[in-house]
């Protein structure tokens, strides 16, 4: 008995050391951002997982701009540019002594491969439409690139800011999705799938060092697990908090920093233009009527997000606000509905993708639809089903997505997209988007795009997703915004 | 004997030829295409077909069973589409996590579970008995996703004393590993262990109201004596039975603790695996959760012939 009495004694004893052993503060140049999404692979120029550049973009990789947290167009590997009188010819002078982290040296010839190779025929590029007005990419000398265009592009230089115009090195670039080589201030480390991606400071980098030495993304992709996490200190921050609901309580916490910021990510309630009862504008506006924003807003997102009038993120310049267009009318809707030959409503569709916004943002707005007799049929799918059967097969009434990428209202002018929305008028604008630099003239347009679709109720435009930062209230430099796909660390440091 | 593994390997081959069938005609008919869930909603047509074409997903049906089935045969798993890694690689890297965990939990619920079966039976009826049939009705009445927030509220969010989660990987050393499982090990365990003891519990009340067990009394020998000597091996093949379940679903279903936990384990890597369209990761590790799943049964019907020696000499019982 005294034996196994002995044993126990020493398991115990063993246990309290092991755990004693873990309290040791962690250094303050190490940080533990938490994630929700795992990416699949590392490489941005081979899948459209922002969970992709939420990790490698502007940490491991850089394009030839680059964007801020503002949004900007800054410098990145380009020092600087020129543009052309005809606005078709950009020279980019490119940063000297900069290597890539197996220590090639970079140079215009990596800059000729890299948008060659995401505009060429077996390009996997997941935006290979950012590189479509691409004529030509030449090397002058070895720091100098020659990209000439078919046609002038306004929004070129931020293009070439996205994770997709990240540049490589023709020696690593197929092996970027497990081992990522790039030239930006941290170097990847090592991948534990399913659990971590590690990253440690790139002392050879050219510009300004990062402040970390560290920086480890955690996987956590339940909600509740995450809020544990960051109670419990297992990690520092999460650029962009999963669950809204638990929002409340980290506020409440005097060891965290709650920051509300906003995305690219418009959330509309996608309408298939070309079928039944919604090929009738009519029907498109009573919907639009219909809608109360601040209770899908409330209901869904508990109050965190911003109501728009159209495709377009308010935070822009550019935004117009067209709320006041369509506003909350039952009477109207019911009226309009009457007008367009359907008295006593009808019956659709809608289907509903994984997230939370779309799932308990698609309940209310069936219910808010069924007060005009609108009655829907609602019907959950996961991703590979939702990118199946509505997006590619339109087999759907009416559907919930953010649209996350920035600056998209252009998808509006391609006819053969899921909401099937042709519109001459609406392709000619952007037509003329595209050839106009000036950003006066450009803001002209986007807010007569922004009006058409409004007016035309081509979706039902709901509200622009909130990015939910919570983190240790002595991390500095993280996000707030999100105006890429981004969380970038470059600038993010501990205070005491 | 012989007689008796040969016809187990052989059920254990047709089994895992029909399950290759069954899982490739499954996934042929769930929609979804790969290339689209990677490339997402922006993608140019032109570029998913490049994708397609990579991933050898142009070729006709029969080609692709035909290609996998012999791959399979050969050990070779592929390549995972969306991590872009051999598959594999990835399943290693999930069986270092949830095979350990498995072996502990099961460790730990046997160790719980048999003492207090043989506890509960001796004390028949007294309130040693009660009182562990309540623990049992609790634990089998908890689920185990909720108990598990419990101890991460407690040990994590509360005291401190545990990471609430995650894997620090073998690299890290033993006690860092030892620490990421202890909380998942005692949420999967206790369930189990109350299941456990129940059946313990009745299969030994079964035994001891056999002859043989009056018999051994009869000649002297304690009612202890002849609980542990006699009664615990000839109750052993229910408990043994319910073991052999136990271990399969913690090898496999253990998503919702490794979910709780953010584990990196089996479970996880299927749901991800499934909801990402990486058809080429689901199908081996379906087959290979089957294959587990399978020798799991075969291990414990070698276990019945060890505990009962007529099964040995292939007697009818």
């Amino acid at each position: 008995m005294s034996k196994i009495k002995t044993i126990v004694t020493l398991i115990v004893l063993s246990l309290g050391i092991a755990i004693n052993a873990s309290s040791v503060m962690a250094a303050k140049d190490t940080l533990n951002l938490g994630m929700v999404l795992e990416p699949t692979h590392l490489d941005p120029t081979a899948g459209a997982a922002a969970s992709i550049d939420e990790v490698v973009y502007a940490n491991i990789f850089e394009g030839l701009t680059r964007i801020d947290k503002n949004g900007a167009v800054k410098p990145g590997l380009a020092s600087s540019w020129t543009v052309s009188e005809d606005k078709k010819t950009y020279t980019f002078n490119l940063q000297k002594g900069v290597s890539f982290h197996d220590g090639a040296s970079f140079e215009a010839n990596d800059v000729v491969f890299s948008l060659n190779r995401a505009r060429g025929e077996g390009s996997v590029n997941a935006q290979k439409a950012l590189f479509k007005p691409i004529e030509s990419v030449t090397s002058k000398d070895s720091h100098t690139v020659v990209v000439t265009l078919t046609q002038p592009t306004g929004s070129f230089l931020f293009n070439m800011g996205w994770g997709d115009a990240i540049i490589v090195d023709k020696a690593s670039a197929e092996k970027n999705k497990s081992n990522p080589i790039g030239t930006g201030p941290f170097k990847f480390l090592k991948w534990v799938k399913g659990d971590r991606i590690v990253m440690v400071r790139n002392d050879a980098y050219w510009g300004t060092a990062a402040k970390l030495k560290t920086a480890t993304i955690k996987i956590i992709p339940d909600p509740a697990a995450a809020v544990s996490a960051m109670m419990a200190g297992d990690i520092d921050g999460f650029a962009n908090f999963p669950a809204p609901e638990s929002l409340a309580q980290f506020k409440s916490d005097p060891r965290f920093t709650v920051v509300i910021g906003s995305t690219e990510g418009e959330t509309i309630l996608s309408t298939n233009n070309q079928r039944g009862p919604f090929k009738n504008l009519k029907v498109r506006q009573a919907v639009a009527h219909a809608l109360d924003r601040k209770a899908i807003i409330d209901g869904a997102m508990f109050g965190y997000g911003t109501p728009i009038g159209t495709h377009f993120a308010p935070h822009h310049p550019a935004y117009v606000d067209l709320i006041a267009t369509h506003p909350y009318d039952l009477e109207k809707s019911k009226q309009l509905l009457a007008e367009a030959g359907y008295p006593d409503g009808f019956k659709g569709v809608i289907k509903l993708p994984p997230p939370s916004y779309a799932r308990r943002g698609g309940e209310i707005v069936a219910s808010q639809l069924r007060k005009i007799g609108i009655n829907l049929e609602i019907i959950p799918v996961e991703w590979a089903q939702w990118l199946d059967q509505v997006f590619k097969k339109r087999d759907y009434d009416l559907t919930i997505v953010s649209h996350t990428e920035p600056m998209d209202i252009g998808i509006y002018a391609r006819k053969d997209y899921y909401f099937a929305y042709d519109s001459p008028k609406f392709q000619a604008l952007m037509q003329k988007l595209d050839a106009t630099v000036a950003t006066d003239a450009r803001y002209k347009i986007l807010g007569d795009a922004q009006r058409l679709i409004s007016a035309e109720c081509v979706n039902g435009f709901m509200f622009q997703l909130a990015k939910h930062g919570v983190w240790n209230k002595n991390i500095r430099g993280l996000w707030e915004n999100s105006p890429v796909q981004a969380n970038d660390l470059t600038e993010v440091y501990w205070v005491d | 004997m012989r007689i008796f593994l040969a016809k187990r390997v052989f059920t254990l081959l047709l089994t895992l030829l029909v399950a290759t069938l069954v899982v490739f005609v499954v996934l042929e008919i769930l929609p979804g295409d790969p290339a689209a869930v990677m490339l997402g909603i922006n993608a140019e047509t032109d570029t998913l077909n490049a994708l397609r074409e990579e991933l050898g997903l142009n070729r006709p049906v029969w080609v692709r069973y035909a290609s996998w089935v012999a791959d399979l045969v050969t050990g070779n798993l592929g390549i995972s589409y969306t991590y872009d890694v051999p598959v594999s690689e990835l399943i290693l890297s999930r069986i270092i996590v949830s095979f350990p965990l498995a072996l502990l939990a099961m460790t730990l619920s046997t160790l719980i579970a048999i003492p207090l079966g043989v506890i509960a039976a001796s004390n028949h009826n007294k309130p040693m008995d009660f009182l562990v049939m309540s623990f049992s009705q609790i634990g089998i009445a908890i689920p185990n996703f909720w108990f598990a927030m419990l101890l991460t509220l407690l040990f994590s969010v509360t005291l401190r004393l545990l990471p609430a989660g995650g894997f620090a990987g073998w690299d890290a050393g033993i006690v860092p590993v030892l620490k990421s499982f202890l909380l998942p090990t005692i949420a999967l365990a206790l369930p189990q262990a109350a299941i456990l003891a129940r059946v313990t519990r009745s299969a030994l009340l079964e035994v001891l109201q056999e002859d043989f067990i009056r018999t051994a009394r009869a000649k002297g020998i304690t009612n202890q004596g002849a609980l542990w000597k006699h009664a615990l091996r000839n109750a052993l093949i229910p408990v043994v039975t319910i073991m052999g379940l136990q271990f399969s679903f913690l090898l496999a279903g253990t998503i919702i603790i490794e979910n709780v936990f953010y584990l990196p384990g089996i479970g996880r890597l299927i749901f991800q695996a499934i909801s990402q369209r990486d058809l080429i990761v689901v199908k081996n590790l379906v087959i290979l959760l089957s294959g587990a799943v399978i020798m799991i049964n075969f291990m414990v019907d070698l276990l019945y012939a060890f505990i009962d020696p007529r099964l040995r000499e292939g007697e009818d019982v």
